[in-house]
């Protein structure tokens, strides 16, 4: 069994004493992991750093095996995340996520796309600290939709009006308008406003907070529970600087 | 299997094929070189490990590893208190003081902040970090931990814990390496050297 393409590294462990494993998420192949020869010694090590852009090739005699990985470095976007925590924090929780929610060896070409274009935005994007947390909402949605539990955003659960939808219903993961969810607002989940128009540089603290508690009730509830796994750590970091930073803003 | 050495050798191949960079072949190679140098090199060898695996302490202040505690550079007056240099184990701690540039105090943290290892603030030293940098006299805290995901996360994670602190909190450069070619080198290191860059004096 072999395969090529690009990937991008989700994590790798030290195996041995200059040996890794691997984790990539590629686009033809999806989440997947293999051995990489010399993967944490001195040439490699720095190659298989989380959110770097690889070109893959794995190989393995029998299909269900670990396999062993050959990697050349593509791209890095480390150069200019690295420096700033909130783009460091955001990248790590990216790339968690999607090894914390996609199964292995399960080809998920739009979760692919999307977090290579996240990670790029992150690198790239000055305008709002916020907006990286965002990025992270929209990958988390792309996600979601893509394992089959996707939030229907179109119209309100109980009206049908496509407008002034401001809430999610928890259970049917359908979006009310402030009209039909006032008596209810304690128990329904908040939908921010950025995800309901087009893509937007400036997405204020509370927005992307709110975006993050909405993702991460269905993301634990559909996937992870299910996986008997906890929220991704790197997430959890993130969703908490966010909340101090807005507690300061208040302050 | 035919039988060329008694198992106390075994023994012995087998513990020395745990140490890093030896295997099972050259393990077997050093032991009989130990063999041969029963006198000069053996004996000398097990009564220096059986004093040091006696004496060796982690130092309460800083986690450096010595046979006396605190350690010797903890105890060593004439390094500059002011100002500690934060790694990430012993080895970086012994790297950075092998290259003498460096005549501050240290503290070891024990490991890096790592997702996928489950390792959090709590598995660290952190609060001891934090209780020696809010003494009166130190001044800086150098972040010396290495240039990737998970060490530079724990930077942003300490420099954010030690805000409150009043001290000056540094971090190692990133960019060109001595004597290395810009051909060479990766982008992402090339992304950094260039957004590091400084005034040529």
């Amino acid at each position: 069994m072999e395969w090529q393409g690009d990937g991008i590294v989700l994590s790798s462990s030290k195996f041995g004493e200059t040996d890794a494993l691997l984790e990539v998420m590629s686009r033809e192949n999806g989440r997947h992991r293999g051995f990489v020869k010399g993967g944490s010694g001195k040439r490699l090590g720095p190659v298989l750093q989380a959110g770097n852009f690889l070109t893959l090739k794995w190989r393995s005699r029998i299909e269900e095996n670990l396999g062993r990985f050959t990697v050349e470095l593509d791209r890095s976007p480390l150069g200019l995340i690295m420096g700033d925590g909130l783009r460091l924090m955001t990248l790590s929780a990216m790339v968690s996520v999607v090894s914390a929610s996609l199964p292995e060896r399960e080809n998920h070409p739009a979760v692919y796309d999307s977090l290579k274009a996240m990670i790029e935005y992150v690198e790239r994007s000055d305008v709002d600290p916020a907006g990286w947390a965002a990025a992270l909402v929209r990958l988390e949605m792309g996600i979601l939709s893509d394992l089959g539990y996707g939030l229907d955003l179109s119209e309100c659960a109980a009206t049908g009006s496509d407008e002034d939808l401001v809430y999610v219903s928890p259970k049917s993961a359908r979006a009310v308008s402030r009209a039909a969810g006032r008596p209810y607002h304690d128990k329904l989940l908040t939908l921010p406003s950025f995800l309901m128009g087009p893509v937007v540089e400036e997405v204020g603290t509370r927005a992307a907070i709110e975006g993050l508690n909405l993702t991460g009730y269905f993301l634990e509830r559909q996937v992870w529970q299910v996986r008997h796994r906890t929220p991704p750590q790197a997430r959890e970091r993130l969703l908490s600087k966010l909340v101090s930073m807005a507690k300061k803003s208040v302050d | 299997m035919p039988r060329s050495h008694g198992s106390e050798i075994d023994t012995l191949i087998q513990l020395l094929a745990k140490l890093p960079g030896l295997g099972p072949r050259s393990a077997r190679r050093s032991a009989l070189q130990l063999l041969k140098k029963r006198d000069s090199v053996m004996v000398p060898l097990a009564n220096a490990l059986h004093d040091v695996a006696d004496s060796i302490e982690i130092c309460s202040e800083c986690g450096n590893l010595d046979t006396v505690n605190p350690c010797h550079i903890c105890g060593d007056i004439r390094r500059d208190q002011t100002t500690i240099c934060v790694v990430e184990d012993v080895a970086d701690l012994w790297a950075l003081d092998r290259s003498e540039t460096y005549r501050g105090i240290y503290q070891v943290l024990g490991g890096t902040l790592s997702a996928l290892d489950g390792v959090g603030p709590d598995d660290l030293n952190v609060e001891k970090l934090i209780s020696r940098a809010t003494q009166e006299d130190v001044t800086e805290v150098i972040l010396a931990l290495n240039a990737t995901v998970d060490g530079q996360t724990t930077s942003h994670y300490l420099a954010e814990r030690l805000e409150d602190a009043g001290v000056k909190v540094t971090a190692l450069a990133h960019g060109l390496p001595v004597g290395g070619e810009l051909d060479y080198l990766d982008d992402g290191t090339l992304a950094a050297a260039l957004r590091s860059r400084g005034v040529v004096t």
